[in-house]
């Protein structure tokens, strides 16, 4: 699970990690007054404006803007808030900005430089270790560093048995150049940001950029977390930071229903038993002509009521010319899944759409009687060649 | 001949008397798996489907001497279960459970780590040696007894690889589930490994999806190692960057994760990449009488 910047800078501060200081604001009128309080607390005269959205490239976006007095404020946080901010990693809809985060300027002269460094946690899937990943090239993406300038790409792997141990955190900080209270601070850094990693249960964190001020303190300016959903549970307070303006409503909605659904831009539906299966029939699609218009599991047990919730769900979405639905029915009857989509097609009534159900697997011939003989519009196909066929046939037409 | 599991394998299950447990433990006796007894802490010297309960994984293996575990418990309880499995001697741990925190299967595995056993999944449909053991959650009459090994992160698109095989008269020797989650006990390769090495099996599907590089690494591999043909596909050609596809594994996070990537990869290491899962059958067969031509 995403969560905001202001929300992931709140969860490293309880950890003890440096943070540039901020306040959530959701009206112009509020960030001044966020703007106040930051300049009591920290004595900042300028702000920076920052877009709540969950993801990535806000800056060059527009939606990151340096204040310079409180009317800055006012004026740039009522043009960021409600604002429709595309970046990168938006798509071209773009996001809408409900938040933004007033921020303390961090970067104010002083002794020395002020310099920006690159971490990140995560998993290392092929050795199912942890690992630290930081750079001097702060503020730019890791990807693009990794690919033109590898060497400057530091690694440290986490022993699962032992934990991150001093040296591990000494070497980074040796390895990123810093030096004097700056080398103190950047370990101390290190070591508190592992520590929120693993006791919030995180998938990833991404601190980008990290700043070394001119005052050589080591802050936070920016804070990607992701959470992993399976740990969730253990973790209410962290559950709770859910925000669901940031998810697509229909995918809201099919995650209620228990589905696994994620919206596509594509013309065809789909519904499916099973992860891999859903996929591999959203690819069959791809090769039939057309474009999968979602990934949607219906999970192991597809019966009469998730096949209504995945129907509706799939019929909201415009784009949708056709649907195909490919059950592998082994625990799960076909039979039972062919009832349950006459039942749903009854229950939902004049659906313009035409519809393939491929059925296979524990009595799919029985089900596909019952598709054909049911009087509906509805294509029955056993073999998956023969379901791609029909969607070729009907997109066709 | 077959890989981990066989007639011989006694087989326990780890959260036996729950729903998960009861309802798929009395498949895999219907099947002819040979069931030992079950673990459930709290009803040892119970009876469940005529079978004998345990407290803990330590008194089933004294008492059965069983080397095989299938776990059905809980998310939050399974990286324990796995374990105690692996304190208790069991050689093949078969976990089945999905939504695993990460934390606890990175701990889990490397608690494993320089024992002698061998871990498959979590979050997989476990294994099975048709005509002879059955040890996971799979619709046992898709498969035939047979010469083909089937490895897959996936489990219906497993079923649907099987099913074709069947279809165009291929029987499987052994199809491993090995799982959809991002810390697994076995990988793509360790279980092709398994398989290029069973006399038995002449023939391998390798079926994998978007996320990390196991099929790639699988590939290299094969390439340099392989003796037999092997069949691969990638689920998730046309899946988005950056989202999470059902699997908690299965997100491309780079460039070197997306299908295209790793079927570019498979393919110049020499396997027979299919771009349609329509067509996993087929391409196994005709695989087969080129590599016997030519053999």
């Amino acid at each position: 699970m995403n969560i905001h910047e202001y929300q992931g800078k709140e969860i490293l501060k309880k950890y003890g990690v440096r943070i540039q200081e901020g306040i959530v604001a959701e009206t112009a009128e509020a960030a001044v007054e966020a703007a106040k309080k930051l300049n009591q607390q920290t004595g900042t005269e300028w702000y920076v404006v920052k877009a709540q959205i969950h993801a990535g490239g806000r800056g060059k976006g527009g939606g990151v803007k340096l204040a310079k007095n409180l009317d800055e404020v006012k004026d740039l946080a009522g043009k960021i808030i409600g604002m429709n901010l595309v970046t990168k990693q938006t798509g071209p809809e773009g996001k809408h900005v409900h938040k933004v985060l007033i921020s303390q300027d961090v970067y104010y002269p002083g002794e020395s430089k002020p310099k920006e460094y690159y971490m990140s946690i995560l998993l290392d899937r092929n050795t199912s270790k942890n690992l630290i990943i930081a750079s001097t090239e702060g503020g730019m993406e890791i990807e693009e560093v990794a690919e033109h300038t590898p060497e400057k790409i530091i690694k440290e792997w986490v022993d699962p048995r032992v934990g991150l141990q001093g040296f591990q955190a000494r070497k980074i900080a040796f390895k990123l150049g810093v030096e004097g209270e700056a080398f103190k601070e950047m370990v101390n850094f290190i070591q508190a940001l592992y520590k929120a990693y693993e006791e919030t249960d995180s998938a990833m964190f991404e601190i980008n950029p990290v700043l070394k001020t001119s005052d050589n303190k080591i802050l936070a300016v920016d804070a990607k977390v992701n959470l992993d959903d399976n740990a969730l549970y253990r973790h209410k307070d962290l559950a709770a930071l859910r925000d669901l303006n940031e998810e697509d409503p229909l995918e809201v909605e099919a995650s209620n229903s228990g589905l696994n659904y994620v919206k596509l831009d594509g013309n065809v539906g789909c519904m499916v038993n099973g992860a891999g299966l859903a996929m591999a029939t959203m690819d069959i699609i791809k090769l039939s002509g057309g474009e999968p218009a979602n990934f949607l599991d219906v999970g192991g047990g597809a019966n009469a009521q998730t096949v209504e919730a995945g129907f509706r769900i799939i019929l909201k979405d415009p784009n949708v010319k056709a649907i195909l639905i490919n059950i592998f029915g082994g625990i799960v009857r076909c039979d039972r899944v062919a009832n349950g989509v006459v039942e749903a097609y009854k229950k939902i009534g004049d659906i313009k759409v035409p519809i393939i159900v491929r059925l296979q697997g524990t009595n799919a011939e029985e089900g596909a009687k019952i598709i054909e003989q049911s009087g509906l519009k509805v294509f029955s196909a056993i073999l998956l060649k023969d379901a791609a066929a029909k969607v070729k046939e009907v997109l066709s037409k | 001949m077959s890989v981990l599991v066989n007639k011989q394998s006694k087989v326990i299950v780890q959260g036996f008397t729950g729903s998960e447990g009861t309802f798929h433990a009395g498949q895999m006796i219907e099947y002819g798996t040979n069931v030992v007894g079950g673990v459930t802490p709290g009803k040892g010297g119970t009876k469940h489907l005529d079978k004998p309960v345990f407290n803990t994984v330590e008194d089933a293996v004294k008492e059965t001497g069983a080397n095989v575990s299938i776990i059905f418990v809980p998310p939050a309880f399974a990286a324990d279960a796995i374990m105690e499995a692996a304190d208790a001697g069991i050689k093949v741990i078969i976990c089945i459970t999905e939504g695993i925190p990460v934390k606890d299967m990175i701990k889990a595995k490397e608690y494993i780590k320089g024992k002698n056993l061998t871990l498959i999944g979590p979050n997989c449909p476990g294994v099975m040696t048709p005509g002879e053991a059955k040890v996971g959650i799979m619709p046992a009459f898709i498969h035939k007894p047979g010469k083909i090994g089937i490895v897959s992160r996936s489990g219906t698109l497993t079923y649907e690889a099987v099913d074709q095989l069947s279809k165009v008269g291929l029987g499987q020797s052994t199809c491993i589930g090995i799982g959809g989650d991002p810390v697994i006990g076995t990988t793509t390769k360790e279980a092709v490994k398994l398989l290029m090495d069973d006399p038995h099996t002449e023939g391998i599907i390798m079926i994998g999806e978007i996320g990390g590089s196991m099929e790639s690494e699988a590939a290299k591999w094969i390439k340099e190692n392989g003796t037999k043909p092997v069949v691969g596909f990638i689920a998730g050609q046309t899946a988005p960057a950056g989202r999470r596809m059902g699997h908690a594994g299965a997100i491309v996070g780079g460039a070197d994760d997306t299908a295209a990537a790793k079927m570019k990869i498979m393919k110049d290491c020499g396997l027979f990449v299919v771009e349609s899962p329509a067509d996993i059958g087929e391409t196994m067969l005709k695989a087969l009488q080129k590599s016997k031509a030519t053999a």
